[in-house]
């Protein structure tokens, strides 16, 4: 048990780490590494609050605290999964209108300056 | 105000999209031709431009729904009455295309159908999954439109004005032509299908598989039933 908690602190730290280089490096924007930091420390503190982490396996019916951290541990990265599908969503509708009304405006700017060419 | 509009999604049809702008061009002459290239890598814009069409190229693969909704757009924003909708791989006779205009003249309904299964052409063959999907559609769809519609996933369409102001601002992006039906519906709009004459592919091979089969009813299920969710009864027709 102490070897897992160990070991998920550790997966924690090195998700810190790579958030925060990636960051530095700008491969990703600040809004969407929030998500993957708040999922890192969540998982160092249960990691490491052996009583938290007892209290929240009783509160959602789990008696054995290996398998509590491990469903908590799946329910943040879902949380995470979903509000990124969201944004992508987001982002997908608002690419689809951007490259269509760029195709229009360039359909447009293309007929007036063939207009011009004819004049 | 300008009267009709034929929109042709086009991707990768540089063995069909000359004959069919052509065919256009002899069925409605006068008509504004109008090739909508979803990023095509071969000849098509090319091709279609020498036929005398006028072609929007999106800037990145946009899929048939995004192509589909930028074409409305244009037509919404340039001020066509009408615009009608055929495939730029062949499939749909464009000799039939005045007489769904004249359906939407007519009957006043906002968009009209051309069907496979009605009239005098409601023996044309389909391959069993599409007539299987095609029937389980019907079903589906039948409480949800309040009256049948015999050929659900028809690509010829043609929409009036009003149904033009609906989808260019609000249009399925991924599997258009049922989710459309639902849209329309949600405005209370109507529509009409006129008997239509439908061909094999001209030219490339459909990219539907089994798996792809079943992941479009899955789709579109779920885009109907979000749809109906969406739904406002305030704006019914009375």
């Amino acid at each position: 048990m102490e070897r897992l908690l160990n070991v998920v602190s550790l997966l924690s730290l090195t998700l810190a780490a790579f958030v925060l280089f990636s960051l530095r490096r700008k491969h990703i924007r600040v809004e969407y590494s929030v998500s993957w930091l708040a999922a890192a420390i969540a998982m160092f503190i249960l990691s490491r609050w052996h009583g938290g982490l007892a209290w929240l396996g009783q509160a959602i019916g789990v008696a054995d605290p290996a398998l509590a951290l491990a469903m908590i541990i799946a329910g943040v990265f879902l949380a995470v999964f979903y509000r990124f599908s969201m944004i992508l969503s987001h982002l997908k509708d608002a690419n689809t209108a951007l490259a269509q009304r760029c195709a229009i405006l360039e359909f447009r700017l293309e007929s007036i300056e063939s207009k011009d060419a004819e004049a | 105000m300008k009267e009709l509009l034929v929109l042709i999604p086009a991707f990768n049809e540089e063995g069909a999209i000359t004959n069919v702008i052509e065919e256009v061009q002899k069925a409605v002459p006068g008509a504004f031709v109008l090739v909508v290239d979803d990023c095509s890598a071969d000849s098509t814009r090319f091709l279609a431009t020498l036929a005398g069409a006028r072609v929007l190229t999106v800037p990145h693969h946009l899929g048939l729904g995004g192509c589909l909704q930028a074409g409305y757009r244009l037509a919404y924003e340039l001020g066509y009455d009408f615009v009608i909708r055929v495939d730029g791989d062949g499939q749909h006779d464009p000799a039939d295309i005045p007489r769904v205009l004249e359906a939407l003249k007519t009957t006043g309904c906002e968009m009209a159908i051309g069907s496979r299964f009605v009239g005098g052409h409601a023996n044309q063959a389909t391959s069993l999954p599409r007539g299987i999907g095609i029937a389980l559609f019907r079903a589906i769809l039948r409480p949800i439109l309040g009256k049948p519609v015999h050929d659900p996933t028809s690509g010829f369409v043609g929409v009036n004005r009003a149904a033009l102001n609906v989808f260019s601002r609000s249009f399925p992006l991924e599997y258009p032509e049922i989710e459309a039906l639902v849209v329309l519906q949600r405005k209370a709009f109507r529509f009409t299908e006129v008997p239509c004459t439908f061909r094999p592919r001209r030219t490339g091979t459909s990219t539907i598989t089994p798996l792809r089969s079943f992941y479009y009813i899955v789709h579109v299920l779920l885009g109907v039933f979000v749809n109906v969710l969406k739904y406002d009864g305030r704006t019914r027709r009375s």
